[in-house]
């Protein structure tokens, strides 16, 4: 085999450690299950009545469904800075460090994993949403698309997680930095309720948010609604976002790793 | 490789911060060999272990483990040595079969190999029973083992393992320094640390003592213990015996001036003076009742006392411990 032959399958084999622990730790499912279906319905029936909606949109569960998987998408790395957290307390990370693979295996592995997961998420949510009465106006390209990039964002926010893995003390801690973080951008975003219905300076900051075109680029996909900039611009934030966070984690674990 | 030694390092040095953690430390282990690290905790064991497993480079001096520089070639030296840590690093939410096929896949084994090697070591380890339980339900002594199994998958020629006995039951202990003596009849080099001297005295070839981050003493266990002295007469008198007569008695075969501790005479005895039989004869004739007396051969204890002042085995945990970097740096 040669270097990249061996790099692909050291990430491989330890994504697929990463994910053997999912269905075994029962907190760990629920997160990736049972808590999107929660926020979709609580969205769906607590606010639902009271959001006024621009025109374009029929009812609030076609605003909501794609605005509530981005946010799922940012969470869904959280595993990743619990599981960097706890290897690298329990001396694993030293352990795979110490055996012949690639650099790159252990945070790859961890940010790959996070892919599969957040697509268990999609599909269960999606199921429930179409359940709930959401309407896909788009076809299977179009739908496959928004999954593209709902995935290729929520892999921006795994090397955000990855990074606070392997900064904070504990996983508790790093889990509550990463959600210190993202849910203020979520929710200050159009994911939820239109930014018009905002304070002026919280609107601007809403029409700026990443967070807000990628939601407003799966809209455009699912809902057959103009797109103007929104989906390649959110290709291009989830790209730079990952050009950022990943030196920074990768940085982050060579210090990490070196005392 | 030209060199005879599997494992060699010359000046090694480590700074945290302010803390030196390593001070200039050489140490030598030719192939085949246990070498054992002996010192407290802090001492710089561990960093010693981190630098010879590529996982620290040093701050200077050079060390080469199976004739590969730990950092020019680290990669290519990572399949020739195995690491067993302070920490039973076991994947908890893996079985034991997951956790050894997981990192014979990482030696680039293959899966068939992986998962063969994985049933020998769960067997050779007691651990057959536990094959397919996630390791969270282990018992300690398990996961030390099955960390110590991890050690072995690829059988590598130099294997390093820091305090493996660490919170093993007697019987685990017994079994693991059974295990590590089967792998060096082999031809396997070991480098063992330990606090506990015993350890080193039954496993290792040669011993360098640490502390403070500078080797003090090395050579065979033998070699150190004559470098506290010999023999060490200890008697203890019936009660009623004359103190200083038994004292002055025992005096021609003393090196030093026998002293008295907790009513017990200690001395350290002069070669040739006649053991244990000479200071029978001698007490008799003084008139001093025999309640107790033992010839003690030096332990590693006495020379470690010896070499620091201080015992090994009550010492504070410090540094050496895996902290957080500020916390180190502090």
């Amino acid at each position: 085999m040669s270097a990249l032959q061996y790099a692909a399958s050291d990430t491989l084999v330890l994504a697929k450690r990463n994910l053997a622990r999912i269905p075994r730790a029962p907190d760990l499912l629920i997160s990736y299950t049972v808590q999107p279906v929660m926020f979709v319905l609580l969205f769906v029936y607590v606010f639902g009545g009271a959001i006024e909606l621009p025109p374009q949109f029929g009812d609030y569960t076609d605003f909501l469904m794609p605005g509530i998987v981005v946010q799922t998408m940012a969470f869904g790395g959280f595993v990743t800075a619990i599981g960097l957290s706890e290897d690298l307390r329990k001396g694993l990370i030293d352990r795979f460090r110490s055996l012949p693979i690639a650099r790159s295996a252990v945070l790859a592995g961890r940010t790959i994993s996070d892919i599969a997961l957040n697509l268990l998420s999609i599909v269960i949510m999606m199921g429930v949403g179409l359940l709930v009465g959401f309407t896909f106006e788009a076809n299977v390209l179009e739908i496959l698309a928004g999954v593209g990039i709902l995935l290729l964002f929520g892999y921006a926010w795994s090397w955000f997680f990855a990074l606070m893995g392997l900064t904070a003390s504990s996983s508790e801690s790093a889990q509550a930095m990463g959600f210190i973080v993202i849910f203020p951008l979520t929710f200050a975003s159009s994911a939820f309720v239109p930014p018009d219905s905002m304070p002026a300076g919280l609107q601007a900051f809403a029409e700026a948010n990443p967070f807000s075109t990628v939601t407003d680029a799966i809209r455009a996909l699912w809902l057959d609604l103009p797109a103007h900039t929104d989906v390649w611009m959110s290709v291009v934030w989830s790209v730079g976002l990952i050009l950022v966070l990943a030196p920074l984690a990768a940085s982050r674990y060579r210090k990490a790793t070196h005392r | 490789m030209s060199s005879d030694y599997a494992i060699e390092a010359e000046g090694l040095v480590k700074s945290y911060g302010d803390v030196k953690a390593l001070a200039g430390v050489d140490l030598r282990a030719p192939a085949g060999s246990v070498l054992g690290l002996l010192g407290p905790n802090g001492a710089g064991k561990t960093t010693a272990v981190r630098i010879l497993t590529t996982l620290l480079p040093p701050d200077s001096g050079s060390a080469r483990v199976a004739g590969l520089d730990v950092v020019a070639d680290a990669t290519a030296l990572r399949s020739q040595i195995g690491l067993a840590g302070q920490y039973a690093a076991v994947d908890e939410n893996l079985t034991g079969a997951e956790n050894l096929e997981m990192v014979g896949r990482l030696y680039h084994l293959g899966k068939a190999k992986s998962r063969e090697r994985a049933r020998e070591l769960l067997e050779r380890f007691e651990l057959d029973e536990a094959t397919d339980r996630l390791a969270r339900t282990y018992s300690g002594g398990m996961r030390r083992r099955l960390d110590l199994a991890a050690a072995l998958v690829a059988a590598p020629p130099v294997i390093f393992l820091d305090e493996p006995t660490t919170g093993l039951d007697p019987r685990s202990r017994a079994n693991l320094l059974e295990t590590i003596e089967g792998r060096v009849a082999e031809g396997t080099t070991v480098l063992l640390t330990t606090q506990t001297l015993d350890e080193a005295d039954r496993l290792a070839d040669s011993i360098s003592v640490i502390d403070h981050g500078k080797v003090i003493a090395e050579g065979t266990s033998d070699e150190l213990k004559a470098r506290v002295g010999g023999e060490r007469l200890e008697v203890t008198l019936t009660e009623g015996s004359q103190q200083e007569q038994a004292i002055e008695a025992l005096v021609p075969l003393a090196e030093e001036r026998p002293a008295c501790e907790n009513g017990i005479l200690k001395l350290p005895m002069r070669d040739g003076a006649g053991g244990i039989a000479e200071a029978v004869r001698r007490l008799d004739q003084a008139g001093a009742g025999i309640e107790d007396i033992a010839l003690r051969r030096p332990t590693l204890d006495d020379v470690f006392i010896a070499l620091t002042g201080r015992a090994a085995e009550h010492e504070q945990r410090e540094g050496e411990e895996r902290e957080p970097a500020e916390e180190v740096a502090a």
